[in-house]
């Protein structure tokens, strides 16, 4: 799952950097995720793994790493099954 | 200037030492806003009644206000002179930064407690050149090496920068940090040189003397806040300054109403048995003012909720909420003073009568460009595509 959401952010131009350059815990943010494009991502996640992320999910951490994203990602798809 | 420092129970209530400060504001508000001068005799009272001090929480000295008692206060000295609350609102939001994010910093706790002893008047400095008023980006930074710090800023608004005593600046994090990696630095007198690049000769708000300049300042590095820029800017800053510019301009258009009200009743003196042309769209004008005040206090309301859990305060659905605060109240008060002047008619048109609005009116046309209606639209509709507004009526 990690895989598809760096393919994402490297197709959607989500942060500034390579994503090559991000370890899973690297911060977003500072890697030039502005809050215009995290939205942008978010809706782009929502698509490739069918999900609606909740309005409790919806804050700057959950967004912060690709570790953090994919634990919520992981969350609500095991709330769907 | 150290101001005396009396102990806290001496001091009067808070809302009334304001109230004595509105007096000397309403006194030059006239001056302050045809010379477009800074209002020094009243923010001089502000410091003498120690109101500058006011949120610091008790343990750094100060009085631990909420954002609702202070929001007060903006809204007393808002219906004195427009200019002088406004400088004081944005003081307060300074404030708040600190308070909410300074106290576990002990050069930020330390400056808390000098704010108690000196009631300094502190300055923001967000906008810059080539970025505008989009705070959330900016291109200087600020360069730390052996403990100090240095940092350049064409910042082309700092309001009433020449007046203020320390200066909050934002800047990039690092110089190789993206835009977007903000901090923000406490910069005090004597650590900056300002050279004055914009001059202020404004429609309105004529006393915040908002020039632009070039900052130039150096400093010790731990008067940078720990916490990125991005966290103290969703956690208080954007509330406090939704909150108590809307009380500013809560205050500025009651105040405008107080004046409409005062010229029916005097026509309806004249008239008895009849009620006079404008006590309709008086009592339309009342209904506006507190449909208002409701947007205030509910705004106050969803803070509070929030207040003290940075997941909250940092949540979409919160910024979407006090964006929305600001878009209600900015437009809000401008239709209010528009209807008070139908009312008063050529006597509030005039500017040298008992029931004059002309100020009023100019000054709330600065609500919707302070931090453009249009930009602050644009980010919530993107919040929109992803939150939900929250439906239920208590939350």
């Amino acid at each position: 799952m990690r895989d598809r959401i760096r393919k994402l952010i490297a197709e959607r131009k989500v942060v500034a950097v390579d994503v090559d350059t991000l370890s899973d815990t690297s911060d977003l943010y500072e890697a030039g995720l502005s809050s215009f494009a995290s939205i942008q991502f978010m809706l782009a996640l929502e698509d490739e793994f069918d999900i609606e992320f909740p309005e409790r999910m919806l804050t700057r951490k959950t967004f912060a790493s690709i570790e953090a994203i994919d634990r919520s990602i992981a969350e609500l798809i095991g709330e769907q099954v | 200037m150290a101001v005396p420092s009396p102990t806290i129970e001496i001091l009067r209530p808070p809302a009334e030492r304001m109230r004595s400060v509105a007096e000397i504001a309403a006194r030059h508000s006239g001056d302050v806003d045809r010379e477009g001068r800074f209002p020094q005799e009243a923010v001089d009272a502000l410091k003498a009644e120690r109101l500058m001090s006011v949120m610091v929480p008790k343990r750094f000295g100060g009085e631990g206000l909420s954002l609702l008692e202070t929001a007060e206060l903006c809204t007393i000295l808002g219906q004195a002179c427009g200019s002088t609350a406004m400088i004081y609102a944005m003081h307060q939001i300074k404030a708040s930064s600190l308070v909410s994010h300074g106290g576990s910093s002990p050069w930020h706790a330390g400056f808390m407690r000098d704010l108690v002893d000196e009631q300094y008047l502190l300055a923001s400095a967000t906008t810059e050149g080539g970025i505008g008023g989009d705070l959330r980006n900016s291109i200087c930074a600020v360069h730390v090496a052996d403990g100090r710090f240095t940092l350049e800023k064409d910042a082309t608004v700092i309001s009433y920068g020449l007046y203020a005593d320390a200066i909050l600046v934002t800047c990039r994090r690092a110089p190789d940090a993206q835009s977007s990696d903000q901090s923000m630095v406490v910069v005090k007198r004597g650590d900056y040189t300002l050279d004055k690049t914009t001059g202020w000769d404004t429609l309105g708000m004529r006393g915040t003397c908002s020039e632009g300049f070039r900052l130039v300042s150096a400093g010790d590095a731990a008067q940078i806040f720990p916490q990125p820029f991005s966290e103290i800017a969703a956690q208080s800053m954007l509330s406090a300054s939704h909150i108590l510019w809307g009380a500013v301009w809560f205050g500025i258009a009651a105040d405008a109403v107080a004046r409409a009200q005062a010229y029916v009743r005097a026509a309806a003196r004249k008239q008895p048995g009849s009620l006079p042309p404008g006590a309709l769209r008086l009592a339309e004008v009342v209904a506006m003012l507190q449909d208002m005040k409701a947007s205030v206090v509910a705004g106050v309301v969803r803070y509070e909720a929030a207040m003290n859990r940075p997941d909250a305060l940092s949540s979409m659905g919160f910024a979407a909420e006090m964006n929305n605060l600001k878009i209600t109240t900015s437009q809000r008060a401008a239709q209010i003073v528009t209807h008070a002047m139908l009312i008063t008619g050529l006597s509030g048109y005039k500017n040298d009568t008992p029931f004059s609005v002309g100020r009023h009116l100019r000054d709330v046309t600065s609500a919707a460009i302070m931090i453009s209606n249009d930009r602050i639209l644009s980010n919530t509709s993107n919040l929109l595509l992803v939150s939900r507004f929250d439906t239920s009526l208590v939350n």
